[in-house]
């Protein structure tokens, strides 16, 4: 078998509070092949962030590691850029100088100026927002500035694409204006992406793979569910095919009914069990 | 024909109106005339209320001035300047005629101009307390600035320091003058000094006074940056140097500024109550003088002085509030 290109090994991750550790993760392990689309779905506050953080090197697991393309790793870079929820623009730039400064920090020394500038307006003409390039960041609506945070991301050509929940703060239509835009530009770039989302609908439709995690704390990975469905996807078409109905109600199943969200948090230890014995159930499913 | 001709002139008369209303609608000159007309209302009625209550107030030095005793003061104090001049320019020809006429008797005679020693005006003390002002702010904001990121950048710096910084910032000027006068009559000691001793004791009175809003505020901006740029700056691996100049400063501007203006304010404050103490050149020994001095026309001076002062804090409250239009990014 090949080497992963991106391998997640027995990542454990605990917080030191006044009330002692807190374990948010509990030997999470992955295996995500190159230009693989995943999701990581599950309830709020179930450590979903914590995994792409310490992907993206912004935290550091307490026990266990990721290693990419062979290096371990522990420290952010620019081959793995994030797209934040909130587009984390800088606000006194313009969109151009925005993925500007993220091109210059990674291509200084590879391109030419003249070659940075065609680059900067190709990745802003593939998420559609070349004609504001020397608009600030307050003067676009909130779906533009997600688009520019994901061409600054594409912009630093990263290995993998970390987004934490990109689409969450923006309104259905956008979100389903975005979706399709992302789809795609990963069909023409074929990149790997690691999605936060706790959209039903949005992982199914992405994804070539969802991850669903269990509920905090020590959330653990519940089942990992292939999708294999043709691409490229049509949300319209596709919402009556039995597939993709099917994977549908296997994510639903799994958030509604195996990892119901209970007020009392005290028997976690059980239902994590549960959620390991049902691991990979989902793969077996006919498809 | 005149009936042809009327229409034509009509019409020409409508679109006037029209250009008129077009390029200011009406809403807009409502209000421009509210901007303008309230604080005209306002300052009018100060002004008479000032009128009519001045002539009640009895002092040594004879009634209260009234705004037209301070207008006559105000002109008086312009023409002093303007004599002043006239004097120090004759003073300084009378020496070039004397100089020139030696000089055509032996040509290698040494020869020297010397200044005019005759009491600064109104005018110049005006100059000195704007020089000294503005010297005593950029000195404060040179090291208020660069202190205010370093607290903010580092949690247990900020946490040694911040003590320091709360019990120094009430203190008021009156109470360091004596220190600051006594250490630099001590250690600026030069044959031919680059500045009077009297100036920099004001300025520096000014730069502790007034160091402390910008460095507090900036303190606080560079501690707020949105955590999520500064996600960014670390994906993107910025350099210590780049992430400060690209995304901690520009982050900060709005709220630095924010300082600055409170320390401006404060500086022109304290440099008054210090002139006056110290009886170093400028504006605060202006009426120091004037209130030593015990004459008829001495309050109405002192008031000359007093709205001069608040008129200077305005005007330079106006040009920062310019300057930060200018850099800052939220304005």
């Amino acid at each position: 078998m090949t080497k992963p290109h991106l391998e997640l090994t027995g990542v454990e991750m605990a917080f030191d509070t006044p009330k002692g550790s807190f374990v948010a993760l509990d030997n999470i392990n992955l295996k995500i092949k190159k230009g693989e689309f995943v999701s990581l779905i599950g309830h709020s506050g179930c450590g979903k962030s914590t995994v792409l953080n310490i992907v993206a090197g912004l935290l550091q697991a307490s026990k266990g590691g990721c290693i990419l393309d062979g290096h371990e790793i522990n420290a952010p870079g620019p081959e793995r850029a994030v797209v934040f929820q909130n587009h984390a623009l800088m606000p006194w730039l313009t969109v151009y100088e925005n993925v500007d400064l993220a091109v210059q920090q990674v291509f200084r020394k590879a391109m030419t100026k003249q070659e940075r500038r065609s680059w900067i307006h190709h990745n802003l003409e593939l998420v559609n927002m070349a004609h504001a390039a020397n608009k600030r960041p307050g003067e676009i609506s909130g779906g533009m500035a997600q688009r520019v945070g994901i061409a600054r991301a594409l912009a630093m050509k990263p290995s993998v694409l970390l987004m934490d929940e990109p689409f969450g703060a923006l309104d259905a239509l956008t979100r389903a204006h975005l979706q399709d835009s992302l789809m795609s530009i990963q069909q023409d770039l074929n990149n790997t992406v690691i999605m936060i989302t706790h959209d039903v609908d949005e992982a199914v439709l992405l994804s070539d793979r969802i991850i669903m995690m269990t509920n905090g704390p020590a959330a653990a990975v519940g089942e990992d569910l292939a999708i294999n469905l043709e691409r490229p996807r049509n949300r319209v078409t596709l919402a009556d095919d039995p597939t993709y109905v099917h994977y549908r109600q296997e994510v639903l199943k799994f958030l509604y009914e195996k990892q119901r969200k209970l007020e009392n948090i005290a028997p976690h230890r059980n239902k994590k069990a549960t959620g390991t014995t049902s691991k990979h159930s989902a793969l077996t499913a006919k498809t | 024909m005149s009936t042809l001709l009327n229409p034509s002139s009509e019409t020409r008369l409508r679109g006037g109106l029209k250009v008129l209303t077009d390029r200011f609608s009406v809403a807009e000159l409502a209000q421009a005339s509210k901007q303008l007309l309230l604080p005209m209302v306002g300052i009018l009625i100060f002004l008479g209320v000032w009128h009519l209550a001045a002539p009640q107030v009895n002092t040594s030095l004879g009634t209260f001035p009234g705004p037209v005793q301070v207008w006559e003061q105000s002109g008086q104090l312009w023409q002093e300047h303007l004599n002043q001049r006239e004097r120090a320019d004759k003073f300084v020809t009378m020496q070039e005629e004397r100089n020139a006429r030696i000089l055509a008797e032996d040509p290698n005679a040494k020869v020297r101009i010397r200044g005019y020693p005759g009491a600064p005006t109104f005018l110049d003390q005006v100059v000195t307390s704007l020089v000294t002002v503005m010297a005593g702010f950029l000195l404060a904001t040179a090291i208020a600035v660069p202190l205010g990121i370093v607290l903010g950048l580092n949690r247990h710096l900020q946490a040694a320091i911040n003590p320091l910084i709360q019990i120094f910032k009430p203190v008021s000027p009156l109470a360091w003058l004596p220190l600051v006068t006594m250490v630099v009559s001590a250690t600026y000691v030069s044959d031919d000094p680059m500045f009077e001793k009297s100036f920099l004791t004001s300025m520096i009175t000014v730069t502790l006074c007034s160091l402390w809003p910008t460095l507090i505020n900036t303190g606080v901006g560079v501690a707020a940056v949105n955590p999520d740029l500064l996600n960014v700056s670390r994906v993107l691996q910025l350099s210590f140097w780049t992430h400060v100049r690209k995304v901690v400063l520009p982050s900060s501007i709005p709220i630095i500024f924010t300082g600055l203006r409170v320390s401006l304010g404060i500086a022109w404050m304290v440099l008054i109550a210090a002139e006056m103490l110290a009886q170093s050149p400028g504006l605060g020994k202006f009426v120091w003088d004037e209130f030593q001095n015990g004459s008829s026309q001495s309050l109405s001076r002192i008031m000359a002085a007093v709205l001069a002062i608040g008129f200077i804090g305005f005007v330079l409250d106006r040009i920062m509030l310019v300057i930060q239009k200018k850099i800052a990014w939220n304005e």
